[in-house]
């Protein structure tokens, strides 16, 4: 699972430590498929993903992933984003499926199991749960408790929650009890490791520059 | 079918203030992105609407100005905005729950096609291809959520939206409103499609050659 929307919340700096690391054949869960030839999309770029489960595969900016896609080169398992975003949240909370009516009647439904209840139809969708989830934020503390910065939160505390391991980039370390306990949004028992990146790159700008990983 | 198009009807502005002038005060709104982003700026003085779009914002305000946008305060669009006063950020269940579980009151959408009976296809026109992309708009519209369609009333070719059956791919089924064209104003009942309000100059007999099922009006 990779967090963010679009560029915020793309944790561009742990996307490119594991096209280091080297890992391939993943199965990537994230909303878009990333911007230009960083982060994301360069994961792509470089093989490394086998598989996309995604809500909205192109964007503007988007290159790679059409062009694996067209090519037949990488699978797309297509989600409306709202059971996209229940599924990893019910996965984190232990729950194996649920019924929805979102996508009743229409392709994204089809050989689902759908049943009816009060009169209504809905559709099962199983939940998601993986091995790992990189996601950003913008503080956090050694306990693992994390804030972050406005719509740059979007999928990342449910991720935290469905991921066996959490790895996080902060752009600020703060010491334990700096963080307002009422405040705190992920709780730190969701999250494994966590790493300080006090400057991260910005995607629009990396793409605008037509920056590509490894630099 | 009609070949040539003529300049009648109600502009891109005058449809954006019809669904404007449609929404309650004190109401929880979606907006789609592209000609529904419209709206916001026709509001009725006096009328407090509460916009919220499902990456994480509810509260959201305009475009900020130049120099001021930041890459983590976006849109559903990817778009930069603001937040106004007694704005709240949240993750995307919690987003999702606010449109699944019907606590947003409106949502107003574009479309592709709209059924007789409010079936609606705005996500994918399924041409071979095309890379499917579905974001947020089947949850959209699964709830009990009013969903408004602001759209053209024909294709730029002059074919009709309003059909009888949807010939691209479905967005969910029976789920339109109210349809905000530039001929007319339509409202989706059971029993069929009530034109409400024409645009200056155009007569009923206009709209329905431009619609494929039967049009309705109010007696």
């Amino acid at each position: 699972m990779i967090g963010g929307f679009g560029e915020a919340g793309s944790p561009i700096e742990l996307i490119h430590a594991l096209i280091d690391q080297g890992a391939k054949d993943l199965t990537v869960i994230s909303n878009n498929t990333g911007s230009g030839h960083v982060g994301l999309a360069a994961l792509i770029a470089h093989r490394r993903v086998k598989k996309m489960i995604c809500s909205f595969p192109r964007t503007a900016n988007s290159k790679v992933f059409p062009e694996l896609y067209q090519n037949g080169e990488i699978e797309l398992e297509l989600v409306p984003q709202g059971t996209l975003a229940e599924r990893i949240r019910s996965g984190g909370a232990g729950i194996p499926a649920f019924y929805t009516p979102t996508a009743v009647g229409t392709p994204l439904a089809e050989g689902k199991e759908t049943r009816e209840f009060d009169g209504q139809s809905y559709v099962m969708e199983r939940t998601i749960r993986s091995d790992f989830a990189l996601v950003k934020c913008r503080a956090a503390d050694r306990y693992g408790n994390l804030v972050y910065s406005k719509t740059a939160r979007n999928f990342a505390p449910i991720m935290c929650m469905a991921a066996e391991t959490a790895i996080v980039q902060t752009k600020q370390i703060v010491e334990l009890g700096e963080l307002d306990p009422e405040a705190v949004v992920t709780p730190g028992i969701f999250v494994s490791k966590v790493v300080e990146v006090s400057d991260p790159a910005e995607e629009s700008k990396l793409v605008a520059e037509d920056r590509r990983y490894p630099w | 079918m009609v070949s040539k198009e003529e300049k009648i009807g109600w502009n891109v502005s005058d449809m954006a203030r019809n669904v404007a002038i449609d929404i309650p005060d004190g109401s929880y709104v979606n907006l789609g992105i592209g000609m529904p982003e419209l709206v916001a700026g026709h509001v009725p003085e006096g009328r407090e609407v509460i916009y919220h779009t499902e990456n994480g914002l509810l509260g959201m305000g305009p475009t900020p100005e130049e120099g001021r946008e930041d890459p983590e305060l976006i849109n559903a669009g990817k778009k930069y905005v603001t937040a106004i006063p007694g704005a709240c950020y949240f993750h995307h269940a919690d987003s999702f729950t606010m449109i699944r579980g019907n606590h947003i009151d409106i949502c107003v959408l574009g479309a592709f096609q709209v059924a007789e009976n409010g079936d609606l296809a705005n996500w994918s026109t399924g041409a071979p291809g095309a890379i499917p992309a579905v974001g947020g708009a089947m949850d959209l519209v699964a709830g009990d959520i009013k969903i408004f369609v602001i759209s053209r009333h024909t294709t730029k070719t002059g074919e009709p939206k309003i059909v009888n059956n949807c010939t691209y791919p479905l967005t969910g089924r029976q789920v339109v409103d109210t349809v905000y064209t530039d001929l007319a104003v339509i409202d989706v009942k059971k029993d069929g499609l009530y034109v409400r309000e024409l645009a200056p100059g155009v007569t009923f007999e206009y709209v329905q050659e431009r619609t494929e099922p039967q049009l309705k009006q109010y007696s």
